[in-house]
């Protein structure tokens, strides 16, 4: 052992030196630090993406696992197409057939999770400074695989129907003024993940349409929309589009396992073939023995009752969180209504920095997500996206209680430094709360809150690291 | 060689830094031949001090509890030597308004400030009080939270109208914020270790206002210049104030001082001084060691033996 250490700064500039531009955008932060501090088992975290894997039968688990070691020992421990296994195209065609979707199992490519069918989009079509074009808020999760490519993103408002297809036109024509073609169209078009909102059926008509008119892709985010607890399904964009310019994203995540990491992309032969090329550099093929344990899982027929008791375990958390959000956040947070999925979206006044804020929950022992992750332009400083689907319903009222209490904290404080209103103590507005009438005030609210987040029209402009400035740092939880 | 205990983690915000600090240490340390044993510092923490019995701990805790004097108390009471300062020059130091006081009194420059608790806004109509606070600091006023070691909840305020949000942020850390003068000009960071004042290291934002919580951990977004390319003696006059800082508060072991050089006066004013430094890769004290010649091992090696020697004097 030499007298020099092993790493000192000198040795880090050097390295800093060989590191690729694209890593300037890949970094830890401050929020990824205090996310780490939610999982902390003493912490309500309502931050997480998770679903519930502690309702998977044990045995029903067990009993596949074996069958798959006993019967395919040598294909569990081998190498497979890069495609993916003829009999998982097979679960992933009823799986779509189950949405109206009508696919060629030779257009689908098995991937590592959704995930990796966001990063093969980019490492397909973008270039250091391409036009990416997703919602505003975005999955914070694609955020990382964005800057990682270098795409421009601009994000379009929403609002309770999903994505502002008028703000989108507005924005492309600006685009094609400039000589820019935007590479893809970034959409989580049910139970939008952070926001919870479901895109129109009359938008997604408008969008399959513009993308027809213009030769635009759209990448089709759609984790969710099995997960439905009330209204009727809407048509996903892929069914409407018929497989032109709607590249489709699936995964198991979500109506089976998300420790498998299996999902899937559909898209035209011509995109598959180049896709199927990058996920040959990235990791040849998705795991031979997950893929045998989903086929194994599909053979019975019995998915469809998994996922049916999986939305009834989360109808009942989304309405308790629902419940517990109206008896305790106070009169100036607003939130949307999510119809399925896993997530909803709370804004606060914008006096409130809920970065700051998620510091002064965790001493009450519970987490959210801040607003800014889901911004790559550092909106969404007032707003949070909560999570229902991670914890039971009993957490779930006390994490909004404790929330509800620092935010009332807040508050009553900015009314006494502006003089807006008097201060009340935390326990007296609890009080006056219970008194009010609470029946449906504020849900499904306006949007208000959500437009206010976005500002007037859209952003533009490559994110800079202060941009960036907590976007994309959160664990890739409630990821593909 | 020795039992050493790292203390590292705990509960506060800057847990993830902490364990980054730590981690370094505990690889220094075994390089340096010494037996390990690494605590995260939670609810067992009297526990397992009791049952390993080291002969001295290394706190690498940043922020709440690791800083403000109470793990130093919990030592002191269960008899285990440990680096860095004591118990009241940790509580002095960490509480920045305490230590502007201590500057203030001392003679000290340090920049103007007043400092208010939620209870003085809630209960006594502070907020009255702030016109004439913003009249006598003039904008843009900084406004911070008054034990928080990081930049987390320190805002600029440009206006009167942000005052009131900067505060609503800075309290989400503390119960008392403090309200400061903002010096515009350079950001130099002076460590002191063992009473030796260390070259000085200059933070240089990349394209950014202001130096950010973000910033002073990552790689790219800042950049460190060390030793600060400074007149001769504005950096004798930096490297005093800060052992007179160093001093005037009793701190012990290693410490850095965070200045401001006066971009419009050419005057220093110090900020706050650090009791527990970052040890990452990317902290400023290991980077100023590196430049007096100072490797990260016998940066450690001293930082230890120091204590070892502080506990038999």
């Amino acid at each position: 052992m030499g007298d020099r250490p092993r790493s000192t700064s000198r040795d880090l500039e050097r390295y800093a030196g060989l590191f690729a531009n694209r890593t300037r955008e890949m970094k830890s932060s401050a929020m990824r630090d205090l996310m780490a501090i939610t999982e902390r088992p003493d912490v309500i975290s309502l931050a997480g993406g998770q679903p519930d894997t502690s309702t998977f039968p044990p045995e029903s688990y067990a009993g596949l696992m074996s069958r798959v070691a006993a019967e395919s020992t040598a294909r569990a421990l081998q190498y497979g197409p890069t495609d993916g296994m003829a009999a998982v195209k097979d679960c992933i065609v009823e799986v779509m057939a189950s949405e109206d979707m009508r696919v060629d199992p030779d257009d689908v490519l098995v991937t590592t999770g959704g995930q990796q069918v966001i990063d093969l989009m980019c490492k397909t079509f973008v270039d250091p400074g391409d036009v990416v074009v997703a919602e505003a808020p975005t999955y914070p999760g694609a955020v990382p695989s964005f800057g990682s490519y270098q795409a421009d993103v601009v994000q379009v408002s929403m609002d309770a129907d999903g994505m502002r297809i008028d703000e989108l036109e507005a924005l492309l024509e600006r685009l094609e003024r400039e000589g820019r073609r935007p590479k893809f169209v970034y959409t989580v078009p049910s139970f939008q993940n952070p926001a919870g909102v479901t895109m129109s059926l009359e938008r997604r008509r408008r969008l399959v349409a513009i993308a027809h008119e213009r030769e635009l892709l759209v990448l089709e985010d759609n984790p969710y929309s099995l997960l439905r607890y009330e209204g009727e399904p809407v048509p996903t964009l892929q069914s409407l589009d018929g497989g032109n310019f709607v590249v489709y994203l699936g995964t198991f995540s979500k109506i089976l396992s998300a420790g498998i990491r299996l999902g899937w992309a559909v898209a035209p032969a011509p995109i598959i073939e180049k896709m199927n090329l990058g996920k040959q550099g990235v990791d040849l093929c998705s795991s031979s023995m997950t893929q045998l344990f989903v086929a194994e899982y599909f053979r019975d027929g019995r998915w469809t009752d998994y996922v049916a008791s999986l939305r009834e375990l989360y109808r009942r958390r989304r309405d308790a969180m629902l419940d517990a959000l109206a008896e305790h956040f106070p009169r100036e947070a607003e939130w949307t209504y999510p119809q399925g999925g896993m997530f909803l979206w709370a804004t606060l006044p914008d006096y409130i920095d809920t970065t700051d804020l998620l510091a002064r929950a965790l001493q009450d022992k519970v987490a959210f997500v801040p607003g800014r992750a889901a911004y790559l332009d550092g909106r969404g400083g007032s707003s949070m996206r909560l999570n229902f689907s991670g914890v039971g319903e009993d957490a779930i009222r006390e994490g909004i209680r404790r929330i509800g209490k620092v935010v009332r904290e807040q508050v009553g404080l900015y009314g006494t430094l502006t003089g807006a209103a008097p201060a009340a103590p935390a326990e007296q507005a609890e009080r006056a709360a219970d008194v009010i009438d609470l029946s449906g005030r504020r849900l499904a609210s306006s949007w208000a809150s959500l437009a206010r987040t976005q500002g007037v029209g859209q952003s533009s402009g490559r994110p800079t690291p202060e941009d960036n400035a907590g976007g994309g740092q959160m664990p890739p939880d409630g990821g593909r | 060689m020795s039992r050493v205990a790292v203390l590292k983690g705990g509960r506060s915000l800057e847990r993830q830094v902490s364990l980054r600090s730590g981690a370094r240490v505990e690889d220094s340390l075994e390089r340096l031949g010494h037996d390990v044993i690494a605590i995260d510092a939670g609810a067992d923490l009297v526990e397992r001090l009791r049952m390993s019995r080291p002969e001295v701990a290394f706190v690498a805790l940043h922020g709440r509890d690791g800083e403000d004097g109470t793990v130093q108390e919990l030592l002191e009471l269960v008899g285990v030597p440990y680096t860095g300062s004591g118990v009241s020059a940790c509580i002095r130091s960490n509480d920045k308004v305490l230590a502007k006081h201590a500057m203030r009194d001392d003679g000290i420059p340090t920049p103007d400030f007043y400092s208010f608790t939620q209870t003085a806004f809630r209960e006594l109509g502070a907020a009255a009080a702030l016109p004439a606070i913003e009249e006598r600091l003039e904008f843009p006023i900084v406004v911070k939270p008054a034990g928080q070691g990081s930049a987390l909840g320190i805002k600029f305020a440009g206006t009167a109208g942000d005052v009131p949000t900067a505060l609503v942020s800075a309290f989400s850390y503390d119960d008392k914020v403090l309200l400061e003068r903002h010096v515009p000009g350079r950001d130099l960071a002076v460590s002191v270790l063992d009473g030796e004042v260390l070259p000085i290291v200059e933070a240089v934002p990349v394209g950014e206002e202001f130096y950010d919580f973000e910033a002073r951990y990552q790689i790219g977004r800042t950049e460190f210049v060390c030793p600060a390319d400074l007149p001769e003696a504005v950096s004798a006059a930096a490297q005093e104030l800060a052992l007179r800082v160093f001093e005037l508060l009793g701190l012990a072991g290693f410490a850095r001082v965070d200045l401001m050089l006066e971009r419009a006066t050419d005057r220093l004013f110090v900020l706050e001084a650090d009791t527990i430094p970052g040890l990452t890769e990317t902290s400023l004290l290991p980077q100023a060691a590196d430049a007096a010649g100072i490797g990260f091992d016998a940066l450690i090696g001293r930082i230890v033996d120091g204590a070892l020697a502080r506990a038999t004097a």
